[in-house]
């Protein structure tokens, strides 16, 4: 069982992120969409939780929503930038879905 | 000759997630209509509505950051943004849109409408208001 994890809120706001990574397994995908774009930037309070779960687990975020935020500069390596037809490829690539709304 | 209030716009919120941003924009320029002593603050998320070079063609939503740079003509001069939540967000004011007033006083002399201040500095300007509006 694979699973896919959709994250859209703003790590600095709510819980979701940090819940997300407690209760994921390895081997498991995030994806950062809407709000939740802000964790994927360099040099943040929350950037190291995101590169510590890399080392066990795939990272994406939605680019138009890093675009839409104008911190397309900002973004960590490591992190992999899709669009929604790259959204709709993982959600298919993956057995469930789980969205920390 | 009705009194002159103080105004303060907080912004805690993140654009396009919520609409809060947006809104607390429009209720901005609404109030600019009523000659009032108007400030604003960007606290926590609120930060991210001043970073530049939004491209919202793809999210489907419209982009509302330009206007920010017509808030000089408004006679809304003081924008505060706290030093510490662009820190915990790896932004410094270089990361910001770059928004002027021209002061009549001074010959139309362009000048720079946002301030990187403490937490500590921030709490003394919300202290001196009469009305703190939050977002």
């Amino acid at each position: 069982m694979t699973m896919l994890h959709t994250v859209n809120k703003s790590p600095f706001e709510k819980e979701s992120l940090s819940t997300c990574l407690r209760l994921s397994e390895d081997g498991s995908s995030i994806l950062l969409i809407e709000d939740a774009i802000y964790a994927a930037l360099e040099g943040t309070t929350t950037s190291d939780s995101i590169k510590n779960a890399m080392k066990t687990r795939k990272v994406y975020a939605l680019q138009d929503d890093i675009n839409a935020r104008g911190v397309q500069d900002k973004v960590m390596d490591g992190i992999e930038q899709v669009d929604y037809a790259g959204f709709v490829n993982l959600v298919t690539e993956h057995d469930t879905v789980q969205s920390w709304v | 000759m009705s009194e002159v209030k103080k105004f303060l716009y907080v912004n805690r919120r993140a654009p396009y997630g919520t609409i809060y941003a947006w809104e607390s924009l429009e209720v901005v320029l609404i109030g600019a209509a009523f000659d009032q002593d108007v400030t604003l603050a960007f606290v926590d998320d609120g930060v991210f509505q001043l970073t530049k070079g939004h491209d919202t063609a793809g999210i489907g939503m419209k982009n509302f950051t330009p206007t920010y740079a017509a808030l000089g003509d408004y006679d809304i001069n003081k924008i505060y943004v706290e030093k510490e939540s662009l820190e915990a967000r790896g932004l410094t004011i270089d990361d910001l849109q770059h928004l002027v007033w021209e002061d009549e006083d001074e010959d139309w002399a362009e000048k720079d409408s946002i301030k990187v201040v403490s937490a500590s500095e921030l709490a003394e300007i919300m202290g001196q208001q009469d009305i703190v509006l939050s977002f």
